[in-house]
């Protein structure tokens, strides 16, 4: 059986899951129970300085659903904790003490003057918790005052903060990203600067995911207002997956650890962002949407796709795909694939057919001797791939490669069997000569 | 009235009262608006979908489930209406299983086809209970028409006709209009007095007078019709029944159809005589709703006898496995002799029959299945009633435009030549029978 011992810039935890920052981890009630779930670790919602924050008394969070209501995305504009700080303290203290084995990230957020943060990381240390995490991400209400993502879209800011923190603590610092900014490069590598131990992201995107038509206001409506809120949850993963991945093949960054965060919902998420870099991950939507029991999938889940590939440890498959990654102009131009639909699979909905038709190359046929009948014309066909990603049926209609040799009926060009890309091509006007 | 047997044991008051009324539920309960949602997401917005060719009314199917989707559950309603203004009733009784739902990619994908009925009844439902139809009529043209029969042929002509701006009479034989609606459909397809309901909603397009007790041949004439109107509709249904002309078939045998139409005016169903054991004659959607009736009356042998095999019969195979669930006995491949009522046995007897060179034979062997009541449900013909009009296969004749041999008369639904004996088929004549007499009438 695989083992999924996790060890993140030197924090120890049973598992790579932990829980992002946020409700699931905001008092000792909620981290008792999800250390009895099973959770690998926890960073504990951010602390802020006294006198607590309040959050609106209204909603806070706006949702974007699926079929069946399956909740795809989830907006919130709820603040850091809104407890006073010596009682979070105290119950950290507690829980660090009962749950030794587990992690205790202490999430912080104070305004950017060194004696805020030398102040309340000396507090934390006497708590025994394992580390921090600056949040330099909330993108709603803290940002106004100066705080969370106003400082993470500044990489200066993020490499000043970082650097106080790493001055004033013995605990590895885990710096927070914002994903509202262009480039993760520059906060990421803005915190590596300043001597942080880790990054992790993303915090929640900046977003509105829903405008009420009778009260003509955005959701969550708050006595006929709404402002924007930080989006996470499934529909985010594609947007994290693509930072995590731009971090981990930086060559500055080599070797940063980085705490995957982003509408991980499944073993499988996990498995996808420590595929592309990340030494453990964060959860936080799926939590808050199905419970601390989810865990129990993902460690189980996470240890079949292991054992069944092979891999003993997590350090083993952690960024096997980040090579994989590449910039588009080093795709290779001569791998020529066609869209295949199985007949036997195909179910006649002809989906395929009319997006095709309408939207893209017109190369599906419709019907075959008068019959309805869907089939690829590979003369047309330009393997985008659409309606491989429209079709109701997983597996019913594949790419296949055409092999070295072989015509391409579209382009009447023989399929080479060498690698080339853009920066050779002939229609590149700035291309380079090929050896 | 259903009669039986004389001295056989008929009862009414079989159950106790409570289970009269679950029995009659809805067979097919609404959807809430969750339950629509994601049965509407199942929809895959097919290309040129195939449920809708199979519909016979043609309803843009993908499109109406959109709009439920969507939340726009008015917009739904409309898309349903404009094809087949008894949506509602044909939500509930359409054979879907034989019609889209069959045609539906994922009853070949998954055996699981969309709930295009039952998601067509909320949309219906919705709109309906607004009590607003979304269509407004043309300015009137001046023209006349008659229709005969407010059955779902006749309604579907006469709104349409209204809708066009013609002004039309509505004229049926029975107290209530429906036809089959009110009088033939299963009572658990359409509880809740959901056809007059249907047929209120479907007048209220404004246009049409309704004229209930007259008949075509007592009180009304063709010829006085097509003098009085500048065009006519018939859509009287089918009134007559084939009988089974065996011996002793006096001393038992009721109509199936007589007993349903009865059932389906009862209000109080503990009322209802119903015997111990039954047997229904027939392979169609009558049998199979006499011989469920006569079961959910609390009868405790119900027997269907067919003179076929099970796929000839015209009952659906969805209807037979409810036949079947419901505790009711199919026999295939006999046919009645003679009714036998000798103070030791009474019943029927049947022989056996097989598939011969010439057609269906007997073979020879008997048996007798008893009984103390029997009905026959073997095939309505049409009561042509004096009518002098050119017949194809004992119903009328008509041409691509529902056009009779007759100048300035149309006919559809089940009193014509083509199509199944359907609601959903008589709603499609009704409908292209009313867009031929508009076009005739403005030409
Ligand atoms: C027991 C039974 C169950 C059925 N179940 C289903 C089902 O579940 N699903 C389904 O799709 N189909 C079902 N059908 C078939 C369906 O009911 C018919 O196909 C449909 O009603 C035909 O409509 P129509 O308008 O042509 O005739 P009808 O519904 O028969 O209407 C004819 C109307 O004309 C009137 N009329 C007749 N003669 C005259 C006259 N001389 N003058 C004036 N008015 C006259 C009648 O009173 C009646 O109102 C069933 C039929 C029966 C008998
Ligand atoms: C209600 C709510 C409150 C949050 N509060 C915090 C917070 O206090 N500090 C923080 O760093 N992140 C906070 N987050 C962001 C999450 O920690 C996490 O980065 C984000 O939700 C993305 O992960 P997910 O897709 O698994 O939810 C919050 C998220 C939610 C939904
Ligand atoms: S779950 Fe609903 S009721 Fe409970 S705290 Fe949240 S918003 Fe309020």
């Amino acid at each position: 059986m695989a083992d999924i011992r996790n060890d993140f810039a030197g924090i120890k935890s049973p598992n790579p899951f932990w829980l992002a920052s946020a409700p699931p981890t905001d008092k000792e009630y909620n981290v008792v129970r999800a250390f009895k779930a099973g959770w690998g670790g926890v960073v504990w919602k951010t602390l802020g300085l006294d006198p607590h924050i309040v959050n609106v008394n209204g909603p806070r969070y706006g949702a974007i659903w699926g079929a069946d209501r399956r909740l795809l995305g989830l907006n919130n504009i709820e603040l850091i904790t809104d407890r006073p700080l010596q009682t979070n303290l105290d119950e950290i203290k507690r829980v660090k003490r009962d749950w030794p084995d587990r992690a205790m990230v202490v999430s912080l957020m104070v305004p950017c003057e060194e004696v805020c943060w030398a102040d309340i990381l000396k507090r934390v240390e006497d708590t025994e918790a394992d580390g921090v995490e600056l949040n330099f991400g909330c993108p709603h209400g803290m940002s106004e005052r100066g705080m969370g993502a106003a400082v993470g879209q500044v990489p200066e800011y993020i490499e000043m903060v970082t650097r106080w923190a790493k001055q004033n603590t013995r605990m590895p610092v885990i710096v927070k990203l914002t994903p509202n900014i262009t480039d993760i490069r520059y906060p990421a590598r803005a915190a590596m600067a300043g001597g942080g131990d880790a990054v992790s992201l993303i915090n929640t995107v900046s977003s509105i995911t829903a405008v009420d038509l009778d009260v003509m206001a955005p959701e969550p409506t708050i006595d006929g207002k709404g402002s924007h809120g930080g989006y996470c949850g499934p529909a985010v993963k594609p947007i994290a997956l693509n930072m995590v991945a731009d971090i981990a093949r930086d060559a500055e960054m080599a070797g940063l650890p980085i705490s995957g965060i982003g509408g991980i919902t499944t073993w499988r998420d996990a498995a996808e962002f420590m595929a592309l870099g990340a030494g453990n991950v964060q959860v936080c939507t799926a939590a808050m949407t199905y419970g601390f029991k989810i865990v129990t999938e993902m460690i189980e889940g996470l240890k079949n796709w292991m054992d069944s590939k092979g891999y003993e440890r997590l350090d083993q498959f952690i960024g096997l795909a980040t090579p994989n990654v590449t910039d588009w102009q080093y795709l290779n131009l001569n791998y020529v694939t066609k869209a295949r639909i199985n007949q036997d699979m195909c179910i006649q909905c002809g989906r395929c057919y009319v997006v095709c038709e309408d939207t893209s190359h017109q190369a599906i046929a419709s019907t075959k001797d008068g019959k309805r009948h869907f089939e690829v014309i590979d003369a047309e066909c330009v393997a985008c791939n659409l309606c491989v990603n429209v079709c109701p049926v997983e597996g019913c209609i594949t790419m296949e490669p055409l092999a070295a040799g072989a015509v391409d009926t579209r382009t009447g060009k023989v399929v080479a069997a060498e690698y080339g890309n853009w920066t050779t091509h002939p229609n590149n006007p700035a291309k380079v000569a090929a050896e | 009235m259903a009669r039986g047997f004389d001295g056989a044991d008929i009862q009414a008051g079989r159950l106790p009262s409570a289970e009269y009324e679950a029995n009659f539920a809805d067979l097919h309960p609404p959807l809430s608006g969750h339950e629509a949602l994601v049965a509407a997401d199942r929809c895959y917005f097919c290309y040129d979908a195939p449920c809708v060719t199979a519909c016979p009314t043609s309803i843009d199917i993908p499109m109406f489930i959109r709009q439920i989707a969507t939340g726009n559950t008015a917009g739904s309603a409309k898309t349903i209406f404009d094809q087949n203004i008894l949506g509602g009733m044909c939500a509930r009784v359409c054979p879907t299983e034989t019609l889209c739902e069959q045609a539906c990619v994922r009853e070949m994908a998954e055996g699981k086809p969309v709930e295009i009925g039952r998601l067509q009844r909320f949309a219906t439902d919705h709109q309906m209970a607004a009590g607003t139809q979304p269509y407004t009529r043309a300015t009137p043209t001046g023209k006349r028409a008659a229709v005969v029969g407010a059955g779902p042929a006749g309604l579907a002509c006469a709104h349409r006709l209204a809708l066009h701006g013609h002004d039309v009479v509505l004229y049926d034989a029975k107290p209530k209009p429906g036809g089959l609606n009110e009088y033939g459909i299963a009572a658990y397809k359409t509880v809740g007095d959901f056809a007059q309901a249907e047929a209120d909603y479907i007048l209220s397009i404004g246009g049409i007078t309704l004229e209930l007790g007259k008949a075509l041949g007592r009180e009304i004439t063709l010829d006085g019709l097509r003098r009085d109107f500048d065009a006519v509709f018939l859509g009287m249904g089918l009134g007559g029944v084939n009988g089974l002309k065996i011996e002793g078939e006096e001393l038992a045998v009721s109509d199936a159809v007589d007993f349903i139409a009865e059932l389906r005016d009862t209000k109080d169903l503990s009322s209802l005589a119903i015997g111990r054991r039954v047997v229904v004659i027939g392979g169609g959607m009558t049998a199979v709703d006499a011989a469920v009736q006569s079961k959910l009356l609390g009868a405790e042998d119900v027997t269907i006898v067919y003179r076929r095999g099970q796929q000839d019969m015209n009952a659906s195979l969805y209807e037979q496995d409810l036949a079947q669930t419901k505790g009711v006995k199919i026999k295939h491949w006999a046919r009645p002799v003679r009714v036998i009522d000798d103070g030791a046995r009474r019943g029927v007897e049947f022989e056996y029959t097989r598939q011969g060179a010439g057609g269906l034979e007997g073979t020879g062997e008997t048996f007798v299945v008893e009984a103390d009541m029997a009905f026959a449900a073997i095939g309505q013909t049409l009561e042509p009633g004096g009518l002098d009009i050119a017949l194809d296969g004992g119903r009328i004749q008509v041409d691509d435009d529902y056009r009779t041999s007759l100048d300035g008369v149309w006919a559809g639904g089940d009193c014509v030549s083509r199509g199944d004996d359907l609601t959903v088929t008589a709603v499609a004549q009704g409908r292209d029978a009313a867009e031929a007499m508009h076009r005739a009438l403005t030409a």
